[in-house]
């Protein structure tokens, strides 16, 4: 199967430092893979390169076209749906106003899918986003990738500082969304990839050091050890 | 008590321009980090646009003010997608390109009409006066009162109700993250110049009614005051600005009036003090 998102060769310096030094993996186009890595390997600058918010060389062809010239919103017009970190969300903006936002061209825009995962979004519509808790900002967040009929999901930590019942909630949604579109999620929880993602890409230090399926991983715990610094 | 009115209608209709030209810069900066003083070109574009073709083609009031409005904001698009869409996030290159355009502006405004204040078109009824609780008001205070609130509930309305208020409001407060959703930022930042252009023309024009006539040099002290405007309502509103524009206008006036000439410009910088200290993202910014 060829994959859809391929990245080669892939270098972002900022300032004086090197950030990512030649990072290069591939996206199968189902299912969910997951991106590893300790702090600061560069997980977040890997996402925000293959989107063009950081100025980066190299190539990223999704479905086989060179995307990596192109700028941010061209990319994400290709069909990505972007959950950042910070998650991103418009504070001073309602909650029906970050989603309208986050509609891309004619649609139909599914918010039949999105009320329906998470239905506090509806109720909460008129409540301005800045107000809403840091669980409900990461259902904005990923709620606004779903509205549009994307090819794949970039996901950037989205159960950090969540309750336990919330990360739930996310990783169910994430399952479930993971069966219609492929996804690329940063994770630090293994318990999480363990149990919804099908590949792994480990980062250290800029660069790429494992590449394989999750459960391969996750089921060496040497290997884990020895990767992530953790068992 | 009829001082107190003709210096607050008076107060307010001061506030009303520089709250025209204060509206677009606040938007500009929040929006596109961009710092223009090329803003007092637009100005003078549409105070000499509507001069000119109140003059030379015999335009009636209004459709000069049209004339001039219209050419403020092209001068606004040209400026923005040619000179300082290039420049962005080259914010000194910005600068130095908005202020020499402006020294330029002038220079060429007096190279083609000389440096002389010419004789502002008037419409009849803007050079009487009415009556208001003993005090006797110059109609022209009314006029500049109503366009502010006109533009006010314009943009606002194009703010809250449009698909492009929605994105210029988001881009003020992350621009990125606008661009990740899949939106070209920068056709938005073109649309807030030309409503910038437009605001500030319209300003330029009001302002020749008001003065009575029209000088090279005329915007300058305008666009300085439009400037504390925007830094005391806080960078990227526009309630704001209104809200800081009634109180410089008055603040203005009152002092001038009662203390002396030359205090009015002295208290609205001591205004911009106290309100810089008391919340330094501005009345309408994130109390720090
Ligand atoms: N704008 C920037 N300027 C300078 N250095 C940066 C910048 N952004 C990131 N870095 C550095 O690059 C490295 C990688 O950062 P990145 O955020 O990609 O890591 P990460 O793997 O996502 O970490 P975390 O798990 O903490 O989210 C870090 O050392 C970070 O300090
Ligand atoms: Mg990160």
């Amino acid at each position: 199967m060829t994959p859809l998102l391929e990245i080669a060769d892939l270098h972002v310096r900022i300032g004086s430092s090197h950030i990512l030094q030649g990072i290069g993996f591939a996206v199968p186009a189902t299912g969910v893979t997951a991106v590893l890595g300790r702090n600061g390997a560069g997980k977040t600058t890997t996402l925000k390169a293959v989107l063009g918010i950081v100025p980066k060389t190299g190539s990223v062809r999704l479905d086989g076209e060179e995307i990596g010239a192109l700028p941010t919103h061209a990319i994400v017009r290709r069909g990505l749906g972007y959950a950042p970190e910070d998650r991103g969300i418009f504070a001073g903006l309602t909650v029906t106003e970050n989603l309208r936002l986050a509609e891309r061209g004619r649609g139909p825009h599914r918010y039949d899918l999105v009320y329906e995962m998470f239905p506090e979004l509806k109720q909460r519509g008129a409540q301005r986003a800045g107000t809403l808790s840091g669980g409900q900002q990461q259902m904005v967040a990923i709620g606004r990738t779903l509205l549009n009929d994307n090819r794949m999901l970039l996901v950037d930590e989205p159960t950090k500082g969540l309750a336990p019942k919330i990360v739930t909630e996310v990783a169910d949604v994430l399952e479930r969304a993971a069966r219609e579109v492929p996804i690329l999620l940063v994770e630090q929880n293994l318990a999480l990839v363990r149990r919804i993602a099908d590949h792994v890409v480990v980062i250290e230090q800029g660069t790429v050091v494992h590449t394989g399926e999750a459960a391969s991983l996750l089921s060496d715990p040497d290997l884990t050890r020895e990767l992530l610094g953790v068992a | 008590m009829s001082n107190i009115v003709l210096l607050a209608l008076t107060g307010l209709g001061l506030g009303a321009l520089y709250f025209l030209i204060a509206s677009g810069l606040s938007l500009i900066f929040g929006l596109a980090d961009v710092l223009n003083f090329a803003h007092g070109l637009f100005l003078a574009v549409g105070a000499y646009g509507t001069w000119w073709s109140s003059t030379h083609l015999g335009f009636p009031f209004v459709p000069a003010v049209m004339f001039g409005v219209v050419a403020g904001t092209v001068t606004a698009v040209l400026v923005e997608t040619l000179l300082i869409r290039p420049l962005y996030r080259r914010t000194i290159e910005q600068v130095l390109v908005t202020v020499g355009l402006s020294l330029a502006g002038v220079a060429l405004l007096q190279a083609a009409f000389g440096a002389d204040p010419l004789t502002f078109p008037r419409p009849e009824w803007a050079t009487g006066t009415t009556r208001i609780l003993g005090a006797i008001v110059p109609n022209d205070r009314f006029l500049l009162i109503g366009a502010a609130v006109v533009v006010l509930v314009a943009i606002q309305v194009f703010l809250r109700r449009t698909r492009f208020g929605l994105i210029v409001r988001a881009g003020v407060e992350d621009r990125t993250m606008v661009t990740a959703l899949g939106i070209n930022v920068r056709t938005a930042f073109t649309l807030v110049f030309a409503i910038g252009g437009a605001a500030a023309a319209l300003a330029g024009a009001l302002a020749g009614v008001y003065f009575g006539n029209v000088s090279p040099g005329q915007g300058t002290s305008l666009l300085i005051f439009a400037f504390i405007v925007v830094v005391i309502g806080g960078m990227g509103s526009v309630t704001g600005s209104a809200i800081a524009a009634v109180l410089v206008g008055l603040v203005q006036q009152f002092t001038s009036f009662y203390a002396a000439a030359g205090v009015g410009e002295a208290s609205v910088v001591l205004l911009l003090a106290v309100v810089l200290l008391a919340r330094p993202g501005g009345l309408a910014g994130r109390a720090a």
